[in-house]
């Protein structure tokens, strides 16, 4: 494994005898080259800690010179247009940005109350001998590529949702005043509905795993005093361990909520690609990452294409804050357990 | 009974019922889409998916170029992310354990190993191929190498405060340099746990797409051409499931098919290598 040559000096230093029985001036030799690879070894490690630092700003400042034509051109109108016109070049940043979010939304809505259940029948129900295969079970859900997500969406959940549940909804809630907006439209399959759905299931793992390892480091000495009043266990997981790992939950959750904001096969394949901005959740939208996997090869003209580049500025920097908020979160309550 | 407490048990039952039922219905995902895949997908695997080039519609084909492309830029963003990540940790772990730059990286890492892989994509086309002046397999795994640093500056890091200072004093104290204590002894100790983060990190560059669409891009044909475009297995996944033709869509399934599978293997295998690590 080691190269030929640090293998001779890394022997000299093993073996005492080699270095004593040498000549002083052959000892000094070694000792010098070692203090030199010392020297270099740490050079080398501590260029690539700080090489991470510079892929990150890498990214920052190529997003930020790629979407500058886009961005002085159009403005902070950008932002708030709903214009998505490759042939007049003219670009605006709203539809896709409002599917992101809407899908997220829906994604997180199941997936939080889900994972949380989970977490707490991982913890508290399951007996011992399941509840690593299970929990291995519940993670390998994230370990699954986001394509298959997407072609299994396009292929068997989609249909399914187009001849079950979106008739269901419609005519369930087409007549009740508010609710009939949410549910307009003739049930593609495809849609925002779909991509919250497939989200949903691809971000619980995360909110199901990191639930779990905070929920099992609260001290089981608080948990047998509220038995001991007499708590049932649903009791002891509302108000004593949900309370004491809050953070940690929240932290969860933004990292699962970070992982459906940047989330672009799965959603790329069931969303529908319709650049407007619909009030119903069964019809097709589009999201930020959707739109640039979609769009950027075809893209021709500088504007197009730094339009789409400016799409991932917007991306990075929402995902960025969250991701930061959660890692804060998680640091804190690390902490506190550590 | 009290109706109190039998009214709190009514509840408790419920609560228990309904994270028994959540459990089974994130299980139930699992089952669906695992069944699907050997349904849809197991009917196409043959020979010749491994040893045929992708084809044009109508005609009988396989998947060997991509299966090829993807091999070769996964291991060449292995090659060149591991020994970043493996430094990176290294630094974190063993010399910069209290230092402002450790907490820093560590939060950019973090930021990173989270960050939309379709935002790595477009990083790398604005910094290899916009001055390239064109798609290459290169930039493909570069792109690729981008994702696996973070995951193995993790692992490495984390693997490597496991390992007791007590075996470092013991190496220091038999005047062994820094450096060596670190290749020789460190690392030994930690070894599974980062074999582990390499694994980790090919199960999860082994299904990325997007950052793949506008770096590598596709071939139809055999390439083994890193300057130009270059095949991989899930765009062709990609290309072919959102194409008319049946054929494509059943190939796209095998494919996928091949794919889930190979990463499942490799995540439970690096599950099975950290597991005695941790406990010991």
């Amino acid at each position: 494994m080691e190269p030929a040559g640090r293998r001779t000096v890394a022997d000299l230093a093993l073996q005492t005898d080699a270095i004593g029985t040498r000549p002083a001036a052959d000892r000094s030799r070694v000792l010098a080259k070692l203090k030199f690879s010392d020297l270099a070894f740490h050079g080398l490690t501590r260029a690539a800690a700080i090489l991470v630092l510079l892929l990150l700003s890498g990214v920052i400042i190529s997003l930020i010179i790629g979407s500058w034509p886009a961005l002085s051109k159009f403005g902070p109108g950008f932002l708030v247009s709903e214009r998505w016109n490759p042939v007049t070049e003219n670009f605006g940043a709203l539809a896709p940005i409002y599917g992101t979010l809407v899908t997220s939304f829906i994604a997180m809505l199941i997936a939080v109350p889900v994972g949380l259940m989970i977490a707490m029948f991982l913890t508290e129900l399951c007996p011992q001998f399941l509840r690593r295969p299970i929990g291995i079970a519940i993670e390998l859900l994230a370990g699954i590529p986001s394509i298959i997500y997407g072609i299994w969406g396009l292929f068997v959940f989609a249909p399914f949702l187009q001849d079950s549940l979106q008739p269901f909804l419609i005519s369930v809630f087409g007549n009740v005043p508010v609710l009939s907006a949410l549910f307009e439209g003739p049930p593609y399959g495809i849609g925002m509905l779909t991509a919250g759905l497939i989200l949903a299931i691809m971000v619980l793992p995360f909110v199901t795993s990191i639930s779990r390892d905070v929920f099992s480091a609260v001290p089981p000495v608080l948990k047998e005093a509220a038995y001991g009043l007499g708590c049932t266990t649903w009791e002891v997981a509302r108000h004593v361990v949900l309370p004491y790992t809050r953070v940690g939950v929240i932290g969860g959750i933004m990292l699962g909520l970070g992982r459906a904001l940047g989330e672009t096969m799965a959603v790329t394949f069931v969303i529908g690609n319709a650049h407007k901005v619909s009030a119903s959740i069964i019809a097709p939208g589009t999201t930020i990452s959707a739109t640039i996997a979609n769009e950027f090869t075809e893209a021709v003209g500088d504007i197009y294409t730094s339009s789409l580049i400016a799409l991932g500025l917007i991306l990075f920097v929402i995902t960025f804050i969250v991701l930061s908020f959660a890692r804060y979160l998680l640091l804190r309550i690390e902490r506190r357990i550590g | 009974m009290n109706p109190l407490f039998a009214g709190r048990r009514r509840k408790n039952l419920v609560a228990m019922g309904l994270s028994l039922t959540a459990t089974t219905f994130g299980l139930g995902w699992l089952v669906l889409i695992l069944g699907s895949l050997l349904w849809e997908g197991f009917s196409g695997l043959s020979l010749a998916v491994f040893t045929e080039m992708t084809p044009p519609p109508g005609s009988a084909g396989g998947l060997l170029n991509a299966i090829m492309g993807s091999l070769l830029m996964t291991g060449l963003a292995v090659l060149i992310g591991t020994p970043i990540g493996i430094l990176a940790g290294t630094y974190m772990a063993e010399y910069g354990r209290r230092s402002r730059l450790t907490s820093i990286v560590r939060f950019i890492n973090d930021i990173l190993l989270s960050a939309p892989s379709i935002v790595i994509g477009l990083f790398i086309y604005e910094v290899v191929v916009y001055p390239m002046g064109h798609f290459s397999g290169w930039a493909g795994a570069i792109a690729l190498a981008v994702i696996v640093i973070p995951v193995v500056v993790r692992t490495t890091e984390d693997m490597l405060t496991l390992v007791p200072d007590s075996l470092r004093e013991a190496a220091a104290s038999i005047g062994l340099p820094r450096s060596l204590m670190i290749t020789r002894i460190a690392y030994r100790a930690a070894q599974a746990g980062m074999v582990t983060g390499v694994l980790l990190a090919i199960a999860r560059i082994s299904g990325e797409t997007a950052p793949l669409l506008f770096t590598a891009l596709n071939n139809q044909f055999w390439s083994s051409n890193l300057n130009g475009p270059m095949s991989s297995l899930p765009v062709v996944i990609f290309q072919f499931a959102l194409s008319p033709y049946k054929d494509w869509q059943a190939l796209a399934w095998t494919g996928a098919l091949i794919i889930t599978f190979a990463v499942l293997a490799l995540s439970i295998t690096a599950r099975a290598l950290a597991t005695p690590r941790k406990s010991s």
